[in-house]
């Protein structure tokens, strides 16, 4: 119960954003009053909402696409990456070439390898899933391999000398201790892989909000690819919160946890 | 340095060395060392930072291997950490998404002993350090004294024969640390197990110890050891005494004429 109640601190920090945003479409829509711009170029929020009130349908189901790819890549980047990560900090084998490699391939703007996937998998949910899984499992590999192994020498010595077994030591030591790791690790990746879901639906089309921007961009109606960028924008913020709000539940005894004070920067930039 | 009487020493160090490869050669941390503690026996180890008490304490505890020499646990030559033993390092070490009992407990999980039998014995052990109505807070919570004191009750929870401690107290404020001390001779005293107590400070040394080893730093060797003839129990106001400050001055004294302390 102690757990709901710290994970719900930051009803003022939600006031905020809240307030913050509705600036943002006032001030938005005046200055389109005044300046008048052609609407290809920038159409006032009245207008993107009154798009997407006239086909909220069409809209919704593209996103319930874009958001259930998102969603299986990161939860499965998240099962993936920890798996990888207590690998390459349990065995040296691993850790030289599984690591390496994924240290050398972090390096690659992965974007850039989308076309191959659609070569290979196809235009179907794959190649979206793959591009975004390629993203957001980084972030969690590189976060998780430094958590589990940033834990107090003597922590491993009191275990060793209270007789405790290696599966022990990771289990009750190591892995608890790289949680906020992991977490700050999944923040990252959630942002990641709605980028990677995007990206795979900008080059192998078919569905979804990349999808839904990518035709209207091709008819140069405006109000409908910024109508698909809210809702993507809602959905990352969305998602990042719903990630932060589990480390808040899980994690109360976290030092990031305890004040209140603070507040989470998204990360999304890069990839 | 051996130990005179019958009783058979508890901790039998023989000839022990320690010599670490580095980049720059050799580093010999420990040369020689012979040391016997008797059962029951409370000894400290004193010496300047870098004299090899941390690794000799490292040696005795079975996590570091010895180049020389030989280690005897109990009556057993040592190989790997001995059966029965509590440690208590400078800092808490406590695990922070444990409550205090939780961190307690740990000992008997680590060791695959029933948890429900040791429950009653760490709710025990932290009511007498002080800790009662704590149990459930998270070692946070707490000020670094208490977050100490918890550490001791996880040490002692599975009964130790024998407990190693390297300086757990060189953290804590001064008040804070006479407290810590009064409570550990007293939980000591008629418990019959035998503490190895590292520490920078010489005055707690001697108002802890039944002896008090003196160690010098490259190579780390002992150069004396000095029996603390200093009834029991022991109040805090001893070390006004006149005897407390002459076991302090020789030892001081002794630092000082190796060159390792400035009078």
């Amino acid at each position: 119960m102690t757990a709901l109640t710290t994970a719900f601190r930051g009803e003022s920090r939600v006031r905020d954003v809240l307030l913050v945003l509705l600036a943002t479409v006032l001030i938005w829509e005046a200055a389109v009053a005044i300046f008048q711009p052609p609407i290809i170029f920038l159409p006032p929020p009245s207008a993107i909402w009154a798009e997407f009130m006239s086909s909220p349908g069409i809209f919704l189901k593209h996103m319930g696409y874009t958001l259930g790819t998102t969603a299986l890549a990161f939860v499965l980047s998240v099962i993936l990456g920890v798996i990888l990560a207590v690998g390459i900090v349990q065995s040296t084998f691993l850790e030289r070439t599984v690591y390496t490699l994924l240290v050398a391939l972090n390096s690659v703007p992965k974007v850039a390898l989308a076309p191959l996937f659609v070569i290979w998998l196809g235009v179907g949910m794959a190649p979206k899933l793959a591009v975004a899984i390629m993203l957001a499992i980084f972030p969690i590999v590189i976060d998780t391999v430094l958590g589990l192994r940033s834990v107090e020498p003597d922590m491993i010595s009191l275990a060793r000398t209270s007789r405790a077994t290696p599966l022990q030591v990771l289990l009750k030591i190591r892995f608890p201790n790289a949680l906020p790791s992991v977490f700050s690790g999944m923040k990252v990746a959630i942002s990641f892989a709605l980028v990677g879901a995007i990206v795979g639906e900008f080059v192998a089309g078919g569905n979804g909000l990349g999808f839904l921007v990518l035709v209207a961009q091709g008819q140069f109606d405006t109000t409908r690819v910024f109508v698909s960028l809210v809702l993507l924008g809602l959905m990352g913020t969305v998602l990042f919160y719903a990630v932060d709000f589990l480390e808040r539940l899980m994690l109360p005894w976290h030092v990031s946890q305890r004040g209140g004070a603070g507040a989470p920067v998204a990360a999304g930039a890069g990839a | 340095m051996q130990v005179t009487g019958t009783a058979a020493p508890y901790v039998r160090i023989e000839g022990v060395g320690k010599t670490y490869a580095s980049p720059r050669g050799d580093v010999v941390a420990l040369q020689d060392i012979n040391l016997d503690i008797r059962p029951g026996e409370f000894v400290s180890i004193v010496g300047p930072s870098g004299c090899g008490k941390s690794t000799l304490f490292k040696c005795l505890a079975g996590l570091e291997s010895v180049t020389s020499g030989a280690m005897q646990v109990a009556g057993a030559p040592l190989d790997g950490p001995p059966e029965s033993l509590g440690m208590v390092f400078q800092r808490d070490v406590l695990l922070d998404w444990r409550t205090i009992l939780g961190n307690v407990l740990v000992q008997a999980e680590f060791r695959k002993l029933p948890k429900a039998g040791y429950r009653d014995r760490a709710l025990q052990l932290l009511q007498r350090f002080g800790l009662g109505g704590f149990e459930e807070m998270y070692p946070w919570e707490l000020s670094g004294g208490m977050r100490q004191r918890a550490s001791i009750c996880r040490a002692l929870l599975c009964d130790p024969e024998m407990l190693l401690m390297d300086e757990p107290f060189g953290a804590l404020d001064a008040m804070t640390r006479d407290d810590l001390n009064l409570e550990l001779t007293r939980i000591w005293q008629g418990s019959e197990k035998t503490v190895l107590f590292i520490t920078h400070s010489i005055s707690e040394a001697v108002y802890l110890s039944d002896r008090v080893v003196m160690m010098s730093r490259s190579p780390g060797a002992i150069v004396d050891v000095i029996d603390i003839d200093l009834p029991r129990p022991r109040p805090l106001s001893i070390r006004e005494t006149a005897e407390f400050g002459a076991y302090t001055q020789r030892i001081r004294h002794h630092f000082a004429e190796l060159g390792i302390l400035k009078e």
